[in-house]
């Protein structure tokens, strides 16, 4: 069901819900566009692709696990029962699937922590009709999504209508009242960036690529920040850290923060030993869960959804984008090699 | 939903200085535990690292930890009644079953032979289970051997040899413990295990020398170390390839070992 709805008459119906929902869109965060909590559509930035992904919104950067003492250890607790409605384009909504599959069945259990926040946001798809300039989510095959409770087109002007579709009939009785019309959301069909996805064989062929020259590359060139992991939707590793708030008691918390495989301590043991310590290394060994091991081990999908927030983010412009397509055709080239030598 | 992540508290029972830089911690614990598991044990002010179960017995279960860095030293300042906070266990274990009724050679450098201690002590107590049992064991030097009473009792028990890397002693062969690889009389072996633990690049060349001796890579088992956070699969750390090595490992056949690459 489509409806035709003012801004203003948008924010009276968000505001309507505030005891229940919050609602967390891409807004201006001084120079930079971020999701944060929003009390009118006013604020989301639409017309630009935002820096940091929706994430944080349910899989904050810090977040307290637990608190213990001397003898006891009890669960956090959230802060906020409500509701979170949530803002995000096609390729995040497909991204935050990959999430899932990480923090709720890898493992065949879920994470307690990202279940408590996750089951408590409902979806609205911002219409992406147009890519923007890092975007290549046609080759990923996210550029299309389903899975949203509500849909919005922004106006062109200010002063004009939201068209909104509703998908979830919970939602319906919110738009009581408001103009019917036909809306449903276009997506994007083709993207300006176009990426070959590697089509990597089997086993033995990872250890060819593996071996690839090309990844040393990467040795000068990437200084190991993580910015690309930081802005990534589907990047979901972390470390955990325990903070004592007295150095003569044992009282604390255990907090859980984001982690990222391009940090030289990403695989750091006690005793210093760590494996991965160049950094073409980490980008190989990035690149092939975004590209392969993640489809491999779950069998779906990718997990790279092209949304080029990492082109966007890296400081010494590498571009992932690239990375996968050089790999395709160095996959190429093996695949030509071994059927070379097959052939002889 | 029940949150496998939350510790527990468990009293420390005993703690025993194997070394200046080892010590071992008795702790209570009822849960079953099968060789080569892992806890989370949570170092007091640092935060969580996973530890091997090097012992366990009737209500308690051993960790043998090396104060090593940042992470572990936390942990030494606890004694006998304090409380640790700890969960799991986690990972698969060495395939005891099929270990049973056949030869086994145990092949251990330094700490790695916390890991299959408990497994040793187990072949010591029930020697008719097992055909034969072969244990190498390496260590730096004569103040860093470990487990000193087991290593009597395996001595009686087994057929071991115990080296040190650069000097001798008694009781001790100089040298690493891939020169005495080809003391295991693998040819005579009707069917037979061989366990490999230690540092990687221990267990690297030690597997390369058992292959060197005729041994087929389908009989060897190693088990790795890798940073966990979270140990059940979430946190990433421990990712190889497409495996998890605190789900699917940390004991992997060396069919599939040599298979991860870093």
């Amino acid at each position: 069901m489509g409806y035709l709805v003012s801004k203003g008459r948008m924010d009276e119906i968000f505001a309507g819900r505030r005891e229940t929902y919050r609602i967390f869109a891409p807004k201006q965060n001084g120079k930079v566009i971020r999701y944060g909590e929003i009390h009118s559509v006013s604020e989301i930035v639409h017309q630009e692709k935002s820096h940091f992904s929706p994430k944080e919104v349910f899989y904050p950067i810090i977040q307290t696990l637990l608190y213990f003492t001397d003898t006891e250890c009890r669960e956090s607790e959230l802060t906020d029962e409500r509701d979170i409605l949530l803002f995000l384009r096609p390729c995040d909504l497909n991204g935050i699937r990959r999430l899932d599959t990480m923090f709720l069945k890898n493992g065949g259990h879920g994470d307690n922590f990202y279940q408590r926040m996750r089951e408590k946001v409902k979806f609205v798809l911002m219409e992406c009709r147009e890519s923007f300039e890092t975007c290549f989510c046609v080759s990923m095959g996210s550029n299309v999504a389903s899975d949203y409770d509500l849909a919005v087109r922004f106006p062109k002007e200010a002063e004009g209508e939201l068209l909104v579709e509703v998908k979830d009939p919970a939602f319906a009785e919110w738009f009581q009242g408001a103009q019917a019309c036909d809306f449903t959301p276009e997506f994007v069909t083709e993207n300006k960036k176009k990426v070959q996805v590697p089509d990597i064989m089997d086993r033995a062929m990872v250890k060819d690529i593996h071996a690839l020259p090309f990844w040393k590359e990467f040795d000068d060139r990437c200084i190991g920040c993580g910015g690309c992991n930081t802005v990534c939707v589907t990047c979901s590793c972390f470390d955990t850290a325990d903070v004592i708030y007295n150095e003569t008691s044992r009282d604390g918390e255990r907090r859980r923060i984001w982690s990222s495989c391009m940090l030289t301590e990403f695989t750091t043991m006690a005793g210093g030993h760590s494996v991965r310590q160049s950094s073409g290394d980490k980008m190989r060994f990035k690149t092939m869960h975004k590209v392969y091991d993640f489809k491999r081990r779950f069998g779906e999908e990718n997990m790279c959804v092209g949304c080029g927030r990492c082109d966007m983010r890296c400081p010494k412009d590498i571009h992932f984008s690239e990375t996968i397509d050089t790999l395709a055709k160095e996959v190429e080239r093996l695949k030509q090699e071994a059927s070379a030598k097959g052939g002889n | 939903m029940q949150n496998i992540t939350l510790p527990s508290p468990h009293k420390i029972l005993q703690v025993v200085h194997e070394t200046n830089a080892e010590y071992t911690f008795r702790v209570q614990c009822d849960a079953p535990v099968n060789h080569g598991q892992f806890f989370v044990l949570s170092i007091p002010k640092i935060g969580e690292a996973p530890i091997s179960v090097s012992a366990r017995g009737e209500g308690y279960v051993e960790f043998t930890i090396r104060k090593v860095g940042r992470l572990t030293d936390g942990i030494f300042g606890m004694e006998k009644g304090d409380t640790l906070f700890m969960r799991g266990p986690y990972g698969n274990a060495f395939p005891i079953e099929d270990f049973k009724g056949k030869h086994l050679a145990v092949i251990a450098g330094g700490t790695g032979l916390a890991p299959v201690r408990s497994m040793l002590q187990y072949f010591c107590e029930h020697k008719e289970e097992i055909a034969s049992v072969h244990l190498i064991a390496g260590f730096k030097d004569r103040d860093c051997v470990l487990f000193e009473e087991d290593l009597a009792k395996f001595r009686d028990a087994f057929h071991a040899i115990y080296t040190l890397d650069n000097t001798s002693a008694e009781g001790f062969e100089k040298g690493f413990v891939t020169s005495y690889v080809k003391e295991i009389p693998f040819r005579d072996f009707e069917d037979y295990n061989v366990v490999i633990v230690g540092p990687p690049a221990m267990i690297n060349f030690t597997a390369k020398e058992c292959v060197n001796q005729g041994v087929s890579e389908e009989k060897i088992w190693v088990s790795f170390e890798r940073k966990m956070s979270c140990s059940v699969g979430k946190c990433g750390h421990c990712k190889i390839n497409e495996t998890y090595v605190c789900l699917e490992g940390p004991v992997f056949n060396y069919i599939k070992a040599k298979e991860l690459l870093d």
